[in-house]
């Protein structure tokens, strides 16, 4: 019977839960690294044995680790990410110009159909890759380098490139989202790139349409529909239907359309979910009730999900890279809270177990479907 | 013989129990020794230092013989009981965060 191994990066370790098919039974393995930040773990389709793995720390920097044998033994990799050429200036908070500086790797995704290539989206805002199972690392700098990089500015995380979307149809197409920056495309496998974002409407900056700017959250798509997307911006519910060419929003009935992560249903491309939190200045669950919202139409109608959820007293909140689905029937779905629960679904979101509930605070959920 | 003290989480990085012993060639500087350690133990380059400035991480501090050496510079002299190897070079992480 096939299987789950679920990825979970916390603020102090990592930590790999693994069941069968079920996804009733679940094991708990870690911590690895613990006491490291570990902002993402995840597999490569090509290899399912094969996880790379961020881990970092405000003392001693940057890590990346690499496992041959799906999380049982890890060896580092290089951990040299170093701009290429000069690196420029981007906006600091007050709108000053301030030289990009690595500080560490958000996002780490693996090809689909190679195991040794690898993109990584870091902080300060860049997208690198390697193609040798992360024996090097070299910036694609077409990113930062298109034009509008100098009016990139942090995000109260960070300037960070946190979200990577490879398109199924071959290595041309793919998509990055940066805080706060906005969505950008490639269409030459991350040669040259430019900005997805017409439609989108942020009021807390100075030109609410401009073409950079936006505190995009997530980003998300189904593989058998690569050209609609959907994004989880600071405020609003996004999608787009022509590959990021234009947005309209799709909040529609949600409670708030602030929030971190954005889902799309394994086998159903309109199935979509969202993680709403009261406000940006309130990062935890509206009314204290931990509740998932899932579009069954592509959004703007969304129903609550709470079965085996806490509907009282909650005040945790889901971030960006900290939700997942498999690809099993049902479709699973799993995400973890900054207070330390993993949550899973085996019903496609209709009711919820927590797998562990007091890890330190969950930065990423990554689920493998197993053979 | 010199030895070098390890913070918890660069030890269990490079895989090494107590201090390290490496044998320096030449004048043994911060520098020197920093080199000589990222040779034997790849896992370390960039955790003390930068990758490319190869300036101190802010947060890691350099102690030996009772000093804070951290802020001399990196091809100046250690103290001679660093060079014996009678005292450890101590690498350590800044009391910060949580």
């Amino acid at each position: 019977m096939s299987g789950v191994r679920v990825l979970v990066g916390t603020r102090k370790g990592a930590f790999v839960l693994t069941s069968d098919g079920k996804r009733t039974r679940w094991k708990v393995d870690g911590p690895f690294f613990g006491g490291w930040e570990m902002y993402h773990v995840k597999g490569s389709p090509a290899d399912p044995d094969r996880l790379y793995a961020s881990q970092s720390s405000g003392w001693f920097g940057q890590q990346v680790q690499r496992s041959d044998d799906g999380g049982k033994t890890w060896n580092p990799v290089d951990n040299k990410f170093v701009y290429d050429g000069v690196p420029g200036t981007h906006q600091w908070y007050d709108g000053t110009p301030h030289p990009w500086e690595f500080k560490r790797v958000w996002h780490l995704e693996p090809s689909r159909d190679d195991p040794d290539t690898v993109y990584a989206g870091v902080e300060d805002a860049a997208l690198f890759q390697t193609r040798d199972g992360g024996k090097s690392w070299h910036e694609l700098s077409g990113l930062r380098g298109h034009g509008s990089g100098p009016h990139w500015q942090p995000g109260a995380g960070g300037m960070c490139l946190h979200t990577i979307l490879l398109d199924p149809r071959g290595k041309e197409r793919m998509f990055v989202a940066i805080s706060a920056a906005g969505a950008f495309r490639s269409d030459d496998g991350g040669t040259s790139w430019r900005p997805i974002n017409r439609g989108l409407r942020s009021a807390q900056i100075p030109d609410p349409e401009a073409e950079v700017g936006h505190c995009v959250h997530r980003i998300a798509m189904h593989p058998s529909r690569p050209d609609v997307l959907f994004m989880q911006k600071h405020w609003d519910v996004m999608r787009s239907d022509d590959g990021g060419g234009s947005w309209r929003e799709v909040s529609g009935n949600l409670p708030t359309d602030f929030g971190f992560p954005i889902e799309v249903h394994a086998h159903e491309p309109e199935t979509v979910y969202v993680f709403p939190i009261k406000s940006d200045s309130e990062h935890y669950v509206p009314d204290a009730k931990l509740r998932v919202y899932r579009s069954r139409t592509g959004g703007n109608e969304w129903e609550a999900l709470t079965k085996g959820l806490p509907q009282q007293d909650c005040y945790v909140n889901i971030l960006r890279d900290a939700s997942s689905v498999d690809a099993l029937d049902p479709c699973g779905l799993y995400f973890g809270t900054t207070g330390g629960q993993v949550y899973a679904s085996a019903d496609a979101g209709d009711s919820w177990t927590a797998i562990v509930r007091d890890l330190p605070a969950v930065l990423s959920v990554e689920a493998q479907t197993l053979p | 013989m010199i030895r070098i003290g390890l913070p918890p989480h660069l030890r269990t990085l490079a895989r090494v129990e107590g201090d390290v012993e490496l044998d320096v060639a030449g004048p043994v500087t911060t520098g020197a020794v920093l080199d000589r350690l990222e040779e034997a133990y790849p896992a370390l380059r960039g955790t003390i230092r930068d990758h490319v400035t190869q300036r101190r991480r802010p947060f890691v501090r350099f102690y030996a013989c009772g000093k804070d050496l951290s802020h001399q510079p990196a091809d100046a002299p250690l103290p001679e009981a660093v060079a014996s190897g009678a005292e450890p070079l101590l690498v350590v992480g800044a009391m910060a965060g949580g």
